[in-house]
C-alpha cells in the first residue's frame, strides 16, 4: 500500500474519492447501508435461532427459559426487529440479484426499487406480526 | 524494487480478500437458494409460535422440515460468512487484525452451524 500513488513519498498526495459527508444522501445510498447493517444484525441473529434450537434438544426447562425471554416484550421487540432485517436483506437482494442482469439500473427506477425494498418490508413485517398476534398466539 | 506485474495478474485470484469472483458468485448462489429456505423459516417459526416442549420437537424431528431448516441455517452461516468478510476487506487495513477477523468469522459460523446441525439430529433422532 505504501508504494502506492495517493502516498508514495515526495509526491504531493493524490485527491481522494469523495466519501459519504460529501455524497447527498439519497434512498439507494440509504439502502445499501441498511442492507449492510440488516446483514450483520442477521448475523448476530442466527445465536438466537441456535439458542432455540440447542434449548429444544436439552430439556423442557432450557426451552421454557428460551421461550419466556423470547416471549417478553424485550424479546418480541427484537423478534419483531429480527424479521424485519430478514425481509429487508431479502427484498435488497433480490434488488440486487436484477441489477447483476444490467436490468434496473437507471437513476430513477433504481431510486424506486431503493424506496419499495423499505416500503415492502415494512408491509410484509407487519402482515407476518398481524399473523402472529392474532392466529398465532 | 519496480513493481513488474501486470494489472491481469494484480487482479487475477487476488482482489481485497484473496479469492476474485469466486465469493461474489457463491454470494449469489445462497441468495438465490434462501430466498424459498428464508420464506420457509419464517413460516414455520410463525405456525409454530406457543407450542409446547413436545409439539415444537415433533415438529422439528419431521424429516422434510429438519432438512430445509438445516439447509437454511447452513446455507445461511455461508452466506453471512462471506458478508462478514467482505465487510472485514472493506473495513479493516491492518493485516494481522484482518487475519485474526478472518478466523473468528469461520470459527464463529462453523460453531454456530455444528450447535445448529447437532442440535436438529438429536431432536430428529429423539435423543
Amino acid at each position: 500500500m505504501s508504494n502506492s500513488t495517493a502516498t508514495r513519498p515526495g509526491m504531493k498526495p493524490r485527491p481522494l474519492s469523495p466519501h459519504l459527508q460529501i455524497y447527498r444522501f439519497t434512498p439507494t445510498m440509504a439502502m445499501s447501508i441498511v442492507h449492510r447493517i440488516t446483514g450483520v444484525a442477521l448475523y448476530g441473529g442466527t445465536l438466537l435461532v441456535a439458542w432455540w434450537l440447542i434449548a429444544a434438544a436439552t430439556s423442557q426447562s432450557a426451552f421454557a427459559t428460551a421461550a419466556a425471554v423470547m416471549g417478553s416484550w424485550f424479546g418480541l421487540l427484537v423478534l419483531f426487529g429480527f424479521t424485519w432485517a430478514l425481509f429487508h436483506h431479502m427484498l435488497g437482494g433480490l434488488r440486487h440479484l436484477v441489477w447483476d442482469t444490467g436490468r434496473g439500473l437507471e437513476k430513477h427506477t433504481a431510486t424506486t426499487y431503493s424506496l419499495a425494498t423499505l416500503a415492502g418490508s415494512i408491509l410484509l413485517t407487519i402482515l407476518t406480526w398481524i399473523v402472529i398476534l392474532f392466529a398465532g398466539a | 524494487m519496480a513493481d513488474m506485474q501486470t494489472p491481469l495478474r494484480k487482479v487475477r485470484g487476488l482482489g481485497a480478500a484473496g479469492h476474485g469472483t469466486a465469493e461474489f458468485w457463491r454470494n449469489r448462489v445462497t441468495s438465490v437458494a434462501l430466498i424459498p429456505l428464508s420464506i420457509f423459516a419464517v413460516w414455520l417459526v410463525v405456525s409454530g409460535l406457543g407450542s409446547s416442549f413436545a409439539e415444537t420437537r415433533a415438529t422439528l424431528s419431521h424429516p422434510v422440515v429438519a432438512i430445509l431448516l438445516a439447509l437454511f441455517i447452513l446455507i445461511s452461516l455461508d452466506h453471512m460468512r462471506l458478508g462478514m468478510v467482505e465487510i472485514i476487506a472493506d473495513y479493516i487495513h491492518s493485516e494481522g487484525q484482518k487475519l485474526v477477523l478472518l478466523m473468528l468469522n469461520i470459527f464463529f459460523t462453523i460453531l454456530v452451524g455444528g450447535a445448529c446441525v447437532f442440535a436438529l439430529l438429536k431432536i430428529a433422532f429423539g435423543g
